[in-house]
């Protein structure tokens, strides 16, 4: 099965797929193969669109329970999550990072020795990246996701609660359709920053765009030009995703329009 | 019919007794979790604390903080310089001028800081030849004024969004009225439209800033020692992993005393708006 996935990807690969551009138009540096560096960027695009492809849905799932916490009557179910998201809206990504990578390592380390077995272990700097970046993105989702929360009228619990319907069909059939809507522009502006944020990864050792392009530039002595290919292809997946986007605003607000 | 006895007032019912509920067990069970978190910290902090390690590192990391700072004060001061006539432009009735404006703008908001710094701390080295003939290399040889560069152009490109946001925010009728009363343009917009906009606009600044502040970490991998890069320096020493952790309460410490500076001031400046 992922060997079909892939011959499939190796056609479809935009940048150095069957009908990709440097595959037809590449050339020297800049062709795919061994002389060229293109296919060492293509998979850094792969493995940074992965990386935020796999964060979204954590980040998502847990900045909405911490929303939904947030808005508890519970002092202490508050006060808990707003220390988690004072604390990751302050500390700078790259040192959330660090601290997740180093950190998770050493817990586990002295976890295992404290079972009895004597092995060193090495986190993988994907698992890494994607729990920090989730953990980031998550403290920013549950912002968005509150003040969304406060845009939707009490009259319309009341409403969910006048049909007989409980608290959980409240929230999911009648709350959460109207959550989705407001809250999807700021939603919008988080997913940028992750695929933005996903450059920082490359600094524990993850080869996405930037640290192929670093290793290309390094061996090539062309820093100019491999680090001028990586903004580009950032610039290219944020359009790619505004396009997608605002798509998307346009089909969560058809109940908008009459 | 008449009711013959009232019935006396009485006072409320007592609200219904609440059992355990699901979010009390999650928020203490959290709480313990964050108690047992910090007091791990704690004394990984006291059993680790070594006179020698804080004499050797302590004022690194103090010098680390004002690099940090100063290094984002001056790039956001220099990028709002920057940001106005890029605003202008973006504003502007030329279409040339405008799309110009909205490029900049779309290109460093698009790409990531870190990408933005590589380029020109590594990237202007392919320009050398050229750099030398005009006399710049001097500048782009030391790190910090490549931060400085990179910072100064993407900080410039928020703070013109958030200006222009800021602008246009100001309704049309304050102008037509500033026109009608035969203020001429220049001071109906100093005077006018300026605080109403920048009242606006204080918010995102507030952002931008504690944004800047997080994202200048990034310069510890081009070896400037900010608070960062005095971290890395002392972790690749030590292999204490309380580097990483004192690094993560400055940073807290900076970034909460300038929000609630920057709520404060909000506060301040909109009292005239609030009944």
């Amino acid at each position: 099965m992922s060997e079909i996935l892939s011959a499939f990807g190796h056609v479809i690969d935009p940048l150095c797929g069957r009908f990709g551009f440097f595959t037809l138009f590449g050339s020297g540096l800049l062709s795919c193969g061994d002389a060229g560096w293109m296919d060492e960027i293509a998979f850094g695009v792969w493995v940074t669109a992965s990386l935020a492809v796999a964060t979204l849905p954590i980040g998502l799932v847990l900045g909405f329970l911490i929303a939904l916490a947030k808005r508890a009557e519970d002092r202490y179910l508050q006060l808990s999550v707003n220390l988690y998201t004072t604390i990751f809206r302050a500390l700078p990504e790259l040192l959330t990072i660090f601290i997740v990578y180093y950190g998770l390592q050493i817990a586990i380390q002295s976890l295992i020795s404290l079972l009895g077995f004597d092995e060193t272990i090495n986190i993988n700097a994907f698992a890494a990246g994607m729990a920090a970046l989730a953990v980031v993105f998550s403290a920013y989702c549950s912002e968005v996701l509150q003040s969304a929360f406060q845009a939707i009228p009490q009259g319309q619990y009341e409403a969910g609660e006048a049909l007989g319907l409980g608290r959980r069909k409240t929230l999911i059939l009648i709350v959460l359709p109207q959550l989705v809507r407001i809250a999807l522009p700021g939603l919008g502006n988080l997913w940028m920053v992750l695929l933005k944020d996903t450059a920082l990864v490359s600094i524990v050792g993850l080869p996405d765009i930037m640290r192929q392009a670093g290793i290309a530039a390094r061996i090539t002595k062309e820093p100019f030009l491999f680090y001028g290919i990586a903004c580009l292809i950032y610039l290219l997946l944020s359009l790619l995703s505004s396009g997608v986007l605002s798509r998307t605003d346009k089909w969560a607000r058809k109940a908008e329009e009459r | 019919m008449y009711a013959s006895d009232l019935i006396p007032p009485q006072p409320a019912p007592p609200p219904p007794k609440k059992g355990l509920t699901w979010a009390r067990v999650i928020g203490v069970t959290l709480l313990l979790v964050w108690a047992a978190l910090f007091a791990n910290l704690i004394y990984m902090v006291i059993a680790g604390w070594s006179e020698e390690k804080v004499a050797r590192y302590g004022d690194r990391y103090l010098s680390g903080v004002w690099v940090t700072l100063s290094l984002v004060g001056i790039s956001i001061l220099a990028g709002a310089v920057l940001s106005v006539p890029v605003a202008f432009a973006r504003m502007s009735r030329n279409p040339f001028v405008s799309t110009l404006a909205y490029l900049y703008v779309y290109v460093f908001r698009s790409t990531p800081l870190l990408a933005q710094l590589f380029l020109i701390y590594y990237g202007v080295g392919s320009f050398r030849d050229e750099i030398d003939a005009i006399g710049l290399w001097w500048f782009f040889r030391d790190a910090w004024n490549c931060a400085f560069l990179s910072f100064m152009l993407n900080t410039a490109a928020y703070q013109a969004e958030i200006l222009r946001g800021a602008i246009e925010s100001v309704p049309k009728s304050q102008r037509e009225a500033a026109d009608s009363l035969g203020i001429s343009r220049r001071v109906a917009f100093v005077k006018i439209i300026m605080p109403q906009a920048l009242i606006v606009a204080l918010r995102p600044y507030g952002n931008e800033v504690i944004l800047m502040i997080k994202g200048s970490a990034i310069v510890a991998i081009v070896t400037v020692y900010d608070l960062m890069g005095v971290t890395k320096y002392a972790y690749s020493k030590t292999f204490d992993f309380q580097a990483y952790l004192w690094a993560a309460i400055f940073y807290l410490i900076i970034v909460e005393v300038i929000r609630n500076i920057l709520a404060k001031l909000d506060n301040r400046l909109t009292r005239h708006l609030k009944r």
